[in-house]
């Protein structure tokens, strides 16, 4: 069978995510819960999948049971394939010893042999965080018309928003001539999505330069990286090799905070986001846990809400989002939070601008969060959030902005 | 618990199609949809594994290509195995001249296929019969009281004047078989055989080519009636909830009883999950005019209008100022805006357009064909 693939895709899975606290202490960031019955890394691999992209390298690293055990041979994705589909790519021991993935770019050093069993003439790198439906395979057309070595996808931010990002600085052409990390006064608006396609034989050479720079620096004393956007592209740029701003429109989010993870779910209720998850044609697909379809029973009262199979719903939901196997009795209240997998609100319970995570018990009388508009200041309010397998015992309260990750 | 090789499963995926002619019209009762994701062939092929039996053959008769669509290579039910696994059973899987009439001789005509296995017992089950249940025990008890047959009933409600195609059996003091009625002129509380029997692949292999040679192809008739005396026959109670779906006001009532948390639980059972073909829908979406009380939905649905007392199947949309009681509503159904729905049963992909009211009467729910716009 010939092996060769034109396209080849890493997914960078291995962060720790630890801005979403008590959400990620022992789940791999891309393993959280998002949008009802999905994980962070669905959208990704479902995009490669509705991309025509068959091979994937997923490279993890931190807490990793979880996202193994969730990507599996890949099935859930149509990436169970006899030649390409998903691969888990771990850091491993060799001769020369073993080593961490110190960077975005040193983890793809170290997977070279993966990539280059495929022969890609390709390779996209993208980030395991990241909420949005893209066709890669545009993109990818979109460098080779330009016959570009690598290509960046970027969308237009608000001005005030730009010094968030790395932003790009393009010509006419759509050629970058300069990128800035997080820019105190943005020269453009064109933030780029951490989405990235790399004629290979450029980025292999690139690879393997910036390992012997930043192991030389090392030797030194000197501080070093090697990382993509820091790194990579840096170099690239300053040898005036042909870096091209591919513009995305459509809905994109990072959801690397727990403010974030919260507004992407929100995004979801709201008919002005561009973001559907019932297109036929673009499904994003997840593993099923074979639930029954949800109950909503007598004394139920749902308001411009999702909510998932296995669900059994007797209280009130009104803008929220709630996974897979909830439970929310007679008399809880559930407002403008995210509910997930597993979790039970007890009745009496409020649940009001907060994240709840997956296994949790919510006791009778406990009131997680508040509404902004019943405090004086709203330098005081944010969304509160309890962790996964907690229980919040009878009349216990969490304010604002608190994170709970140990039972209360 | 590991895999048990000596065990066979035959599920029997066309029986009594002519009992709900408007649901078989385009396809077999296995593929029947119930529950709001499932068809009727996922509860016994669900039970078969639940129960660690490894192998599962599924013989049909007509109209089976919505259920070839629905069990594919059997993956959802973990049986694309290389040993063992999931394997359709066509008529004319050899040059039969015509299909098979009944159990026996259905059993005769894929004979090669069971004659293959290694197993040494055989479970057989229908699917018009609803449950969720452990065949351990059953294999158990049927191997302790070295019994010929083994039938698996439970102690339900039977009216003459409402079922059709029943077989209610009675047993004395020692669990034999002592008496077979088919569908009786009676209306009470009766042992209902589940249409689920045990037996060694052996004393199978007897009792279908005797018949074979006899000309006699019901195992209900020619088996349990005639022979009970001559075969150990014995009965195993089933005391977790079933239903049996003999005509479309009882397919629209078992839908309902989904709706009773004891109907749920008894069929929903803890670590007895109930596999079926994986949709890949969205959560339900429920609009900010969205009113919904006791109902079941599967997700796919976007409700932005009323719903009560239904069942929903995956990816039905309810339009907005839509009020929704008492229905069935399968796949692909859409309720437009403004309209008043009671006691429906609406196929695939039925459409009923904007402000239309249509009322049937819960003991004879109206019935709408697939693929129709009202």
């Amino acid at each position: 069978m010939n092996t060769k693939k034109r396209v080849v895709a890493m997914l960078l899975a291995g962060g720790q995510g630890s801005r979403l606290y008590a959400l990620t202490k022992n789940v791999a960031k891309p393993a959280v819960p998002y949008g009802g019955k999905y994980r962070l890394i669905d959208f990704p691999l479902s995009n490669c999948t509705n991309s025509g992209i068959d091979t994937v390298g997923v490279l993890t690293q931190y807490q990793p049971l979880v996202l193994n055990e969730y990507i599996g041979n890949g099935e859930p994705w149509d990436l169970d394939k006899m030649n390409g589909g998903v691969h888990v790519l771990p850091p491993y021991e060799t001769q020369a010893g073993a080593s961490w993935y110190e960077g975005t770019a040193n983890a793809i050093y170290q997977n070279i042999r993966f990539i280059e069993r495929y022969d890609p003439k390709y390779v996209v790198v993208l980030g395991g965080d990241h909420i949005y439906k893209m066709d890669y395979s545009k993109m990818v057309a979109f460098h080779e018309e330009n016959d570009a070595d690598c290509t960046i996808s970027v969308i237009n931010v608000p001005k005030a928003e730009a010094s968030r990002f790395g932003i790009m600085i393009t010509d006419d052409n759509d050629q970058v001539i300069d990128f800035v990390e997080k820019p105190k006064e943005p020269k453009s608006t064109l933030a780029s999505m951490g989405i990235y396609v790399f004629s290979w034989e450029k980025l292999k050479k690139y690879l393997i330069e910036n390992e012997k720079d930043a192991n030389a620096k090392r030797e030194r004393g000197e501080k070093r990286s090697k990382d993509f956007g820091k790194d990579i592209i840096t170099s690239m740029l300053r040898d005036k090799q042909r870096l091209f701003a591919y513009e995305f429109e459509g809905y994109w989010k990072d959801v690397g905070t727990l403010d974030s993870l919260w507004e992407a779910n929100m995004d979801l209720l709201s008919p002005n986001v561009p973001l559907n998850l019932y297109d036929p044609k673009w499904k994003i697909y997840s593993r099923n846990n074979n639930m029954p379809p949800q109950y909503i029973g007598e004394d139920a009262n749902i308001e411009n809400s999702m909510i998932s199979e296995g669900s059994q719903i007797n209280g009130t939901v009104d803008f929220s989002v709630v996974f897979q196997g909830v439970t929310i009795e007679k008399g809880a209240t559930v407002n403008y939070s995210i509910i997930m997998p597993g979790t039970v609100i007890k009745s009496g319970a409020v649940v009001e601008y907060a994240i709840v995570g997956s296994d949790t018990v919510i006791e009778n009388g406990a009131h997680i969060g508040v509404s902004p508009e019943t405090l004086d200041s709203k330098e005081n309010w944010g969304i509160a959030v309890v962790g996964h397998n907690v229980t919040v015992s009878k009349d216990k309260v969490v304010e604002p902005k608190q994170i709970i990750s140990d039972n209360i | 618990m590991s895999v048990n090789y000596n065990v066979l499963g035959l599920i029997f995926a066309s029986i009594h199609d002519k009992n709900i002619k408007e649901l078989t019209d385009q396809r077999t009762m296995g593929s029947i949809p119930y529950g709001g994701r499932y068809r009727l062939i996922d509860f016994p092929l669900s039970n078969m594994v639940n129960s660690n039996v490894p192998e599962v053959g599924v013989i049909t008769k007509a109209n089976y290509g919505s259920l070839l669509d629905h069990l594919g290579s059997g993956r959802e039910w973990d049986l694309s195995r290389k040993k063992g696994g999931l394997h359709l059973l066509p008529p004319f899987i050899h040059s039969a001249d015509k299909p098979y009439e009944g159990r026996l001789d259905a059993l005769n005509k894929v004979w090669s296929y069971v004659e293959h296995s290694p197993a040494k017992y055989v479970i057989l089950a229908n699917c018009d019969v609803i449950t969720s249940i452990d065949y351990n025990p059953v294999l158990k008890q049927h191997m302790d009281s070295g019994a010929d047959i083994t039938l698996i009933y439970s102690q339900g409600y039977y009216d003459f004047k409402n079922n059709r195609s029943a077989t209610i059996v009675d047993f004395d003091e020692n669990n034999n078989l002592k008496d077979v009625l088919l569908d009786p002129g009676i209306s009470g509380s009766c042992k209902i055989w589940l249409e689920t029997f045990i037996v060694s692949k052996d004393f199978l292999w007897n009792i279908v080519k005797d018949a074979d040679s006899r000309n006699e192809q019901s195992f209900t008739r020619h088996i349990l009636q005639a022979n009970r005396h001559l075969y150990k026959i014995m009965g195993y109670e089933h005391k977790e909830f079933f239903t049996r779906i003999d005509n479309i006001s009882n397919y629209y009532k078992a839908n309902m009883m989904l709706l009773q948390s004891e109907t749920r639980n008894g069929l929903f059972r803890e670590n007895m999950p109930v596999f079926t073909k994986i949709g890949d829908n969205g959560p339900v979406k429920y609009g900010v005019k969205a009113s919904v009380k006791n109902s079941l939905i599967a997700d796919g649905c976007i409700i932005e209008g009323t719903v009560e007392n239904s069942v929903l199947f995956r990816g039905v949309k309810v339009g907005k100022g839509a009020v929704v009681k008492n229905c069935v509503l399968l796949q692909g159904t859409t309720i437009g805006d403004d309209c008043k729905v009671t006691a429906l049963i609406t196929d695939k992909n039925v459409t009923i357009s904007d402000a239309r009211a249509i009322t049937g009467s819960e003991s004879y729910p109206l019935y709408i064909d697939k693929n129709g716009t009202l």
